[in-house]
């Protein structure tokens, strides 16, 4: 295995991480704004804020590791995404600095308000919306060379059938991702109510989720041929990825084990979104830039992933520690204790 | 918009968003170091105040932390979606700190979620404290590894060019650079002194608003202790900055200096105006500037005169040296009267005119780390990468920075809006007397 092959790896491995915890996080706010609408407010807001709490802060920092280490491995992925990114990644940043602070800002000051619930719901669909457009970019198309500028071309990024099936692909995998994980959570706590409430939430996503997995496919076919073949070429990381999902829902259907329905989740998207990146290999930009030619000196290669293996070696057991207190603690899960500063 | 325009207005949003994001990551780093010193002696004394004290501390902070986060996220993203090339070139080199920051980042946030929420929890209150010591440990590497990146800007080594690729490259030589050692220790104490006066300006203002509680002097004591120490601790480390300053970047210290010809007994020049190249009503302190770039009064200090014009930084950079360094003595010599003043028993500490000033001080304190950045920073202009690539082959080529910079600027003055308002209300609806009251029912 090559330099490249492992950056790239520990990477997306790092991507996938934001994606689940971002989606549990995005998600929550959604329902949480939705049952406030509902007038079910009471229902769902202590759960959320029981684990949301201690770890929103994690959440944001493994998309900080994210860039960072992207552009530290492969430096050239500054100069062509960096010109191009300039509006959606800023929109994105404005969306998630808002919704970071006003989180703690309520949750800490007792800054409270209906309609803030309301929009800090939806900022946290339109996060993953802006963030997608990096997928629908990296398949090439939509940047062109101007006078030795990279441009992007909206006009053609929004008009894309593509464009809009990642959008909504990323909308119903954070909604579907996010039910399963609070079902579990919720039962957990033995809050019987939110649990059912969730419950249903994740039966309703689970069929949109992977109907519009399956429709980017189809999108694909037409827009990059090159990656769909070699999709088709990994198709059995996709039917593993289809057959965990129908487990998993099996699982929540029948009111059994959410623990194991979530692992079988994650299992599903990680495979799912493995074969994505195996199949895109080994671009970056399509056709432009490849993990080869972007590829930090060789030195400084090695360097990161040495402090990547420390680093990991610090955080796996800081981790295992907040899991330890507050997913798996039954007290503060019950919320018997609230040790709140 | 041109390209010309594009590089203008990245200058100025990554000026806002650092100076903005500044703001709370100075608090970020030093705040953790307070709580846990104060949560420490109320541990060893048993003093149920100094425990309160870093509990309200912690309250506040989170707020702060969370601007400083997403704030920071801001930054690291905008310097790629900013300065591109910059990042494409720096980044074969400087990507570790970079990375290594990450994981001081990752590794504080969850030990500072673990502390928020696991008070009273434990039987053995140290242990509760030991969780503070990663939290305070993180956020003083993470400032430790950024700076290093910065103190790269200045003192690019580590690598060669050659045929304009960087070959060769050595991270860690990257890494301790000549610029870093001060520049590190520099922000670390003055990290430490801001955050000690803000906490002691709170503490001052609550004794001037009326409240006589205990807590609130014992508070202010044992800050305005720790901004002593650090404010000494930055003035000498401020005096080896000038000397680094004096022997490798010496057109940052001739223009903050105002020091036109290279000569031998050079003077300091205090305060003072320019117009037309002619310096008015300033102070001039003999030998000074060569006591200060070379500890010897007689020493040749090398002057501007010595620079192509386009190598020269702005001269206006020495405004910004007078009010840091004013304010930074200025603080150190207010903390020096209180301290002695408390121990021997000195009535006009406790007066309100000496309050205010103590009140005066955090803002003050804050205006001085600004000050100190935007000197150190405009000070490496023309360049980005000193002696390697300048500003303006680093920036974007995208016509969109004008409109994402008023963006970023309503972002922040909501943030600030927010941030004063949940702080002012946390601590106005909820004051010490009440909570101590509270609790002491609650205890025992």
């Amino acid at each position: 295995m090559t330099l490249e092959v492992i950056g790239i790896s520990v990477l997306w491995v790092f991507l996938f991480g934001y994606i689940m915890v971002a989606s549990i996080d995005f998600g929550a706010g959604f329902f949480n704004a939705y049952s406030t609408l509902t007038g079910r407010a009471h229902v769902l807001a202590k759960v959320i804020q029981r684990y949301l709490s201690p770890v929103w802060e994690v959440t944001n920092v493994f998309l900080v590791f994210f860039f960072v280490g992207i552009v530290g491995f492969f430096p050239k992925v500054a100069s062509y995404y960096g010109t191009v990114l300039l509006v959606p990644a800023s929109l994105a940043l404005i969306l998630l600095a808002i919704r970071g602070s006003y989180y703690a800002f309520v949750t800490y000051g007792g800054l409270r308000g209906k309609r803030y619930t309301l929009l800090y719901g939806l900022s946290g669909l339109l996060i993953p919306a802006s963030l997608s457009i990096v997928l629908t970019i990296s398949e090439g198309g939509f940047v062109s060379r101007q006078n030795g500028a990279l441009v992007l071309d909206y006009a053609a990024l929004f008009t894309s059938p593509l464009t809009w099936s990642i959008v909504v692909l990323s909308l119903t995998a954070v909604l579907y991702i996010s039910a399963v994980f609070l079902t579990w959570y919720a039962r957990e706590a033995r809050d019987s109510r939110a649990e059912a409430l969730l419950r249903r939430y994740a039966l309703l996503w689970a069929g949109p989720a992977i109907l519009t997995a399956a429709g980017i496919m189809v999108e694909l076919r037409a827009h990059n041929p090159g990656h769909y073949a070699r999709m088709l070429e990994v198709w059995w990381l996709f039917a593993l990825s289809l057959l965990l999902f129908g487990r998993s829902v099996y699982l929540i259907w029948k009111k059994r084990q959410y623990g194991t329905a979530f692992l079988l989740l994650a299992g599903q998207f990680f495979l799912a979104f493995f074969g994505y990146g195996l199949s895109h290999y080994p671009y970056l930009l399509y056709p432009y830039l490849t993990i080869y030619d972007s590829f930090t000196s060789e030195t400084m290669g090695i360097a990161l992933i040495i402090a990547f293996i420390a680093g990991l070696c610090l955080l796996i057991p800081s981790l295992y520690l907040l899991f330890r207190l507050f997913l798996f603690d039954p007290d503060y899960l019950q919320g018997k204790r609230d040790n709140h500063a | 918009m041109g390209a010309e325009s594009s590089v203008w207005f990245s200058r100025l949003l990554t000026e806002l968003t650092l100076s903005f994001h500044i703001i709370y990551a100075t608090i970020g780093v030093g705040v953790p170091l307070m709580i846990m010193l104060a949560q420490w002696v109320g541990i060893r004394n048993g003093d149920e105040h100094y425990i309160l004290l870093a509990r309200r501390w912690t309250r506040g902070f989170v707020i702060t932390v969370a601007v400083g986060v997403v704030t920071g996220t801001a930054i690291g993203l905008q310097l790629s979606l900013l300065w591109p090339n910059f990042m494409e070139l720096a980044g074969n080199v400087i990507a570790l700190p970079l990375f290594m920051e990450t994981f001081a980042f990752f590794f504080e946030a969850i030990f500072l979620g673990i502390y928020m929420y696991t008070w009273d929890r434990f039987k053995n209150p140290k242990k509760h404290l030991l969780l503070l010591v990663p939290v305070a440990i993180g956020a003083s590497f993470s400032a430790i590894f950024i700076t290093i990146v910065n103190a790269f800007m200045n003192a690019p080594q580590g690598f060669d060019v050659v045929d304009g690729q960087l070959v060769n490259v050595n991270p860690l030589v990257a890494m301790f650079n000549p610029a870093m050692p001060t520049k590190v220790a520099h922000v670390l104490a003055t990290a430490y002194m801001t955050s000690a006066f803000v906490l002691a300006a709170i503490a001052a203002y609550r004794l001037l608003k009326g409240s006589h509680h205990v807590y609130h002097k014992k508070a202010l004591l044992l800050t305005m202790k720790l901004g002593l120490i650090f404010s000494i601790a930055s003035a000498i480390i401020g005096d080896f900055s000038g000397k680094y300053l004096a022997q490798y970047q010496p057109e940052k210290l001739a223009a903050a200096e105002w020091h036109f010809e290279t000569e031998k007994n050079a003077s300091l020049i205090m305060y003072g105006v320019l117009a037309d190249g002619e310096v008015k009503y300033e102070i001039r302190i003999p030998y000074a500037l060569s006591i200060l770039a070379h500890n010897n009064p007689k020493a040749e200090v090398i002057g501007l005169d010595q620079f192509a014009k386009e190598d020269i930084p702005p001269l206006y950079i020495h405004y910004l040296f007078d009010i840091m360094v004013t304010i930074g003595v200025g603080l150190l010599f207010l903390s020096l009267l209180f301290v002695i003043g408390t121990w021997r028993g000195w009535r006009f500490v406790a007066a309100g005119w000496f309050r205010r000033l103590i009140v005066l001080g955090g803002p003050l304190a804050i205006f001085a780390i600004e000050a100190g950045w935007w000197m150190a920073e405009v000070g490496r202009q023309p360049w980005i990468l000193r002696g390697i690539m300048r500003t303006e082959d680093a920036a974007t080529t995208s016509t969109h920075v004008d409109t994402m910079l008023l963006l970023f600027a309503a972002l922040y003055l909501i943030l600030a809006i927010g941030s004063i308002t949940v702080l002012t209300r946390m601590f106005r609806h909820n004051p010490v007397e009440r909570e101590l009251a509270d609790r002491g029912g609650e205890h025992r």
